[in-house]
């Protein structure tokens, strides 16, 4: 239980920075860790104590398996955040050219 | 059939790859590779819908039966939600052969276009809960880029702001998608609906994951405290794109995706309903009141997407058949009429260079095709007979009178005056107006922008002439589907 409060706070912790930062970077950085929060959530749901790798080996076996589902999810969803980051990343650059700054409250030419 | 229901997904996927090569052969090879691909693709859509299959059709990726392999789903709903997409896809890519011409690197934003279209068909037809969360992203991640196609300093900044919001939208569909999955130990929505029957004591679980899901798709399709993005994002797109914004994008992948879950997967009760209800009706009247005060034209119709989705979402959260049939039925005349009002605001920016209303006039001399059809989009969006806007506002007016609910009905109504006033505003202000000498000798927008415009508004004219037989034999079966709830699920899990 306790390792799901930590990874709730470590993505609140992405949460936090992605609204409140004012740095663009920094914004892109709790992206990511918000993102792998999010992986890690997937991961412990299929995760069983003391299981082992789900590999079938001829005989089956009273062996306790962790769930690989999720496991193959999290490379989707991992490649998915990969090209939303290099998105980001992409458009801050943009933004510097344009506006010559990366502080959010200075990047407001648009009402509302 | 079955072939047919890949084709949605695979060709638009496969135009977004191969066109950088194969369209370099010809001269305007992008632009009529699009135009076949999207047309084509309206034609199957067209195809399904007149010789219906046997619903519902259940396609299983790589032969791997319904709980375990990723399925497809085409039933009269996902039927209905296809004919949309890819019929306005299509005239909006027939616009964008003349519009696109301003900007650079037109290949680049076919691509991104068709890319966007898998995406939305994806959404529609999948059903299984993280496939449709991937196609979900596919249209995310492309209309970002898209938004800020322009790169100028406007168009960017919105563009990172609707990402921001977008990818936080994402990551709480996908910790959703986790809970449940820890819940059911299965991703197939059909296989979920019946595990989430049978056990009795997820209540708790399953609100928190509608409170989840609430705020993703909330987001996605911009219901009011979710709504700070749309009126940036949408109005700095390039207008063929804003015209896909709004007309199918937050309705694809937020209401389309919200309520197949909520009724098919989740079985709606009255906690969600009241809630979604309230949602819709708050949209509907803050939508319309912040877009009174909006000069620019394009900024004036975002807001009323906004308050239309109100519209779409009280009629399906309903949840009775009239309701949803009315909710649905309202969503394809938006994304009808909204496209065409966006491809005008498009032209009118085309031709004059500005789309502050303060500054223009006359047009309706010297742009008269886009004056009568944006005319034809003013008149159905306000509701006036017998333009199809005005049937399906009828359609939710009345349900909200039968479920007992006044308010919210005199709300619609009162929502609807205004859009009438708002929209009066526009065409007096764009093209009735005389200002001298200004924007006389201005040219109409170019043939295939033209084109393009006139089909949409004759599809608002047809639909709203016959209503009648449109609505008995696509909307009624449609929302039929969802009002089934999870039972239909159920029953398709059994065969």
């Amino acid at each position: 239980m306790i390792i799901f409060i930590m990874d709730i706070a470590l993505f609140l912790t992405g949460f936090y920075a992605l609204l409140m930062k004012r740095n663009l970077i920094k914004k892109v950085i709790g992206f990511g860790i918000m993102e792998y929060a999010v992986n890690l959530f997937l991961i412990l749901v299929g995760y069983r104590k003391g299981a082992e790798a789900p590999i079938l080996s001829g005989k089956i076996t009273d062996v306790l398996f962790v769930d690989p589902l999720p496991q193959a999810l999290i490379l989707t969803s991992i490649v998915i955040g990969l090209g939303v980051t290099a998105l980001m990343v992409a458009l801050c650059i943009r933004l510097y050219q344009r506006y010559g700054t990366f502080d959010i409250a200075e990047i407001r030419r648009l009402r509302g | 059939m079955m072939n047919l229901l890949v084709i949605f997904v695979a060709l638009p996927l496969f135009a977004a790859f191969a066109l950088p090569v194969i369209g370099r052969l010809l001269r305007r090879g992008f632009d009529i590779l699009s135009v076949i691909v999207t047309a084509s693709l309206s034609a199957c859509a067209l195809y399904i819908i007149f010789n219906p299959p046997v619903f519902p059709l259940v396609y299983s990726m790589g032969s791997w039966q319904a709980p375990f392999g990723i399925t497809w789903l085409l039933d009269p709903l996902s039927a209905f939600m296809l004919i949309a997409v890819n019929v306005i896809t299509f005239f909006v890519t027939v616009y964008s052969v003349n519009y696109m011409e301003q900007y650079t690197g037109k290949w680049k934003y076919y691509c991104l276009l068709m890319l966007m279209l898998a995406g939305l068909n994806g959404v529609v037809l999948s059903a299984d809960i993280f496939n449709l969360y991937v196609f979900l992203e596919i249209v995310a991640i492309s209309s970002y880029a898209l938004v800020a196609f322009g790169t100028e300093a406007e168009e960017v900044e919105a563009s990172f702001k609707y990402m921001i919001l977008g990818s936080i939208a994402s990551a709480f569909i996908l910790i959703g998608i986790g809970f449940l999955y820890a819940k059911t130990s299965t991703l197939n929505m059909f296989d979920m609906a019946d595990a989430l029957s049978k056990s009795a004591l997820n209540s708790r679980l399953l609100i928190f994951v509608s409170a989840l899901f609430i705020t993703g798709f909330g987001l996605k399709s911009a219901l009011v405290p979710f709504h700070a993005w749309l009126p940036d994002a949408h109005p700095s797109a390039p207008a063929p794109i804003s015209a896909m914004l709004s007309g199918l994008v937050i309705k694809t992948i937020g209401i389309y995706a919200l309520a197949r879950i909520f009724f098919n997967v989740f079985g709606i009760n009255s906690v969600t309903s009241e809630l979604l209800l309230a949602l819709g009706g708050v949209s509907m009247f803050v939508g319309v009141i912040l877009a009174i005060g909006q000069w620019d034209f394009k900024r004036l119709l975002a807001y009323h997407s906004i308050s239309q989705i109100g519209y779409v979402v009280c009629g399906i959260a309903l949840g009775t058949p009239l309701g949803i049939a009315g909710g649905i039925f309202h969503l394809l005349n938006h994304s009808v009429f909204k496209s065409l009002l966006f491809l005008n605001a498009g032209s009118v920016e085309y031709a004059t260079g500005t789309r502050d209303l303060k500054k223009s006039g006359n047009l309706q001399e010297s742009m008269p095709h886009t004056s009568w059809t944006s005319l034809v989009a003013s008149l159905s969006i306000a509701g006036v007979p017998p333009f199809c806007g005005f049937w399906s506002k009828l359609v939710i007016i009345i349900a909200l009178f039968q479920a007992n609910r006044p308010f919210y009905a005199a709300l619609a109504i009162l929502v609807g005056l205004i859009t009438l006033g708002s929209f009066l505003k526009i065409q007096k202000y764009v093209f009735y107006r005389k200002i001298k000498e200004k924007f006389l000798r201005i040219k109409e927008a170019p043939v295939f922008m033209r084109l393009s415009m006139m089909g949409l508004a004759v599809l608002c004219l047809v639909i709203g002439i016959f209503f009648k037989p449109f609505f008995g034999k696509i909307i009624m079966p449609a929302a039929e589907t969802l009002r089934a709830g999870r039972e239909y699920f159920i029953m398709i899990l059994g065969g």
